[in-house]
């Protein structure tokens, strides 16, 4: 009896062992899969800097039938289409996580989160038929753009994408002021309005930064919405009107021309190049971006 | 008694400001429902496309979006709680658990088109999975790694450490107390994390453009080796690339894939805010 009981304890502990060690590994496996990423990307992607010289990966014509590899008007396609996106959405977005956080009573703030949740589950897809169908004839009659298909129709729908990560870690931020500064700041007399701006915002500054960050990433990644309301046209950005323009992402192109690419082509290897760069963009601002978070871990939510 | 009128002026400012981000969330949501209604039917959920997918329904493309999600959701959900389940219980503060932690961020922020180019690269050529519903769960898996373990890592943090300790002081392992107090109390958050990432892999187009998605397929796959029609790309297909398309196709399709994601949605707040009330602790 009681060597019976040994040996199923023994087992029991060799199960145990087992069950442990898979988790371990499955822990560091989010490690491995980035690697796994970032390998593959290169190992398709490398080639074209064999295939096509510097210089015509750096020029401004992207026409891969004729051998032209030019990334910028791509470039500075995403660059511009974000860039619109986070100046309507930071304010947007800091304003509606401030009156969440600190002026909305409790049942609009109920009301308001779910919301806010449900815009984010929205699939990209579905925004972007809508932005084709609704906004772009709205932007076409009301800017008197050609097709409605502009920089500014993508922005303004990147802009709404972005909105629940901004508005969620903006909030985030606000919520980790200490009530104390608060107090102090009524007790000093001030008004509530001006206690928000002038002590509870600048204290969630690196916070509301973070949170742009972030909102930044989600927009340059984005990629079937904007292949639907930007037009496709890959041309530089330049000139007032850019923003009336069709213009034309990295995230567009790869969607649009990787189906039709023989594999091992010139062209093939060349949107795996463009991979890599999103991958290297959107790396670097979460680094960024996670080093505010790490930081404000290790002093412990004292500021 | 100025400021206190610029403070009633700055309130309502940033009220409309928050209505101007709701409002259009429900006008995309309105308007999807009052045109698509007209499309729904019975026969459209379960009839085969035909004549150029003009006519007939979208059954192929849903149930493909259905296996999809199902096929993610074997993948992800043992990486997943695994992963968590170590991140939470067993990984002290060292740098490489800080490393495991900025991997979890990256794999959040890849954009979802890079996880198409690498499951084209890895399981559809390497792997030689060829475009196929195993390739698109693999890559779908791996894009809703980083929201099941954020989520059910909160869920794992919430219960207290007395739990720990208490069955520890039973003569319980460390893996006993894990299995059989641990995750039972944060199941419901776990659950909540697999579905939001689930609706997210469900409502996703570009990491399946090149990895399994048929543009037209009038069957039903037979195998994890088939390829697929699915609902997203569907819509795109459907609202860019086939000229004259009826309008009320288009809504209809958009309109199931909305209702899909957000019933999922609404599943997943309710479990969670229903939990959180109940929670004793």
């Amino acid at each position: 009896m009681f060597a019976r009981r040994r040996t199923r304890s023994a087992q029991a502990n060799w199960t145990e062992f087992l069950i442990e060690a898979l988790i371990r590994v499955l822990g560091f496996s989010t490690i491995g899969f980035v690697l796994l990423i970032f390998l593959f990307l290169l190992r398709e992607g490398v080639p074209i800097l064999r295939d096509v010289e510097l210089s015509n990966l750096f020029g401004v014509r992207w026409y891969p039938t004729f051998h032209l590899f030019g990334t910028l008007p791509l470039l500075l396609g995403s660059v511009l289409v974000t860039v619109t996106a986070i100046l309507m959405a930071l304010p947007l977005g800091v304003a509606t996580a401030v009156f969440v956080r600190e002026v909305a009573p409790d049942w609009a703030r109920e009301l308001l989160k779910p919301m806010i949740e449900v815009l984010a589950g929205i699939p990209s897809v579905v925004l972007g038929f809508f932005g084709m169908h609704v906004i772009a004839p709205f932007i076409r009659e009301a800017l008197g753009a050609p097709t409605g298909l502009t920089v500014i129709t993508g922005a303004l729908i990147l802009a709404y994408m972005a909105l629940p990560t901004i508005i969620s870690v903006a909030e985030d931020a606000l919520d980790a002021v200490p009530k104390s500064f608060r107090d102090a700041g009524l007790a000093m007399g001030a008004t509530q309005w001006q206690t928000i701006w002038r002590v509870v915002v600048p204290a969630a500054r690196s916070g509301i930064a973070t949170a742009v960050m972030l909102g930044m990433g989600r927009a340059i990644g984005e990629t079937m919405a904007v292949m639907m309301v930007t037009g496709n046209a890959a041309r530089m950005p330049f000139g007032l009107d850019a923003l009336l323009r069709p213009a034309r992402t990295m995230t567009a192109t790869i969607a649009a021309e990787m189906g039709e690419v023989a594999q091992g082509s010139v062209h093939y290897h060349a949107l795996f190049g463009i991979g890599i760069v999103l991958f290297l963009l959107t790396f670097l601002i979460n680094l960024v971006a996670a080093s505010t978070i790490f930081k404000k871990q290790r002093r412990g939510g004292l500021r | 008694m100025s400021r206190y009128w610029t403070q009633r002026l700055g309130f309502a400012l940033l009220g409309l400001i928050t209505l101007a981000v709701v409002v259009p969330i429900l006008l995309v949501i309105g308007v999807i429902v009052v045109e698509g209604m007209g499309a729904l039917s019975w026969e459209f959920l379960t009839a085969m496309p035909f004549d150029g997918m003009k006519q007939g329904g979208i059954f192929p493309a849903l149930v493909g979006t259905l296996l999809l999600t199902l096929g993610t959701a074997l993948v992800a959900i043992p990486i997943g709680v695994g992963g968590t389940v170590y991140l939470a219980e067993y990984a002290r503060d060292t740098w490489v658990t800080r490393s495991i932690r900025l991997a979890i961020v990256n794999l959040a922020g890849i954009p979802s088109i890079v996880y198409g180019l690498f499951g084209l690269g890895m399981f559809v050529l390497f792997l030689k999975m060829g475009t196929s519903i195993l390739a698109g769960a693999l890559t779908l898996s791996i894009m809703t790694l980083p929201v099941i373990i954020s989520t059910a890592e909160e869920a794992l943090r919430a219960v207290p450490t007395e739990f720990r300790t208490v069955s520890a002081s039973l003569g319980g392992s460390r893996w006993q107390g894990i299995r059989y107090i641990i995750l039972p109390q944060a199941l419901p958050g776990i659950i909540t994390g697999v579905i939001l990432g689930l609706l997210r892999a469900a409502g996703e187009t570009a990491p399946i453009l090149f990895t399994v998605a048929a543009f037209f397929l009038p069957r039903l796959p037979q195998s994890p080796f088939d390829q697929t029609m699915a609902l997203p790309y569907h819509l795109y297909v459907i609202s860019t690339q086939v000229p004259g398309m009826p309008f009320k196709v288009q809504y209809g399709t958009a309109l199931v894939l909305l209702g899909l994601v957000l019933s999922m949605n609404v599943v997943a707040t309710v479990i969670r805010s229903y939990f959180r009330r109940r929670r004793q602790w």
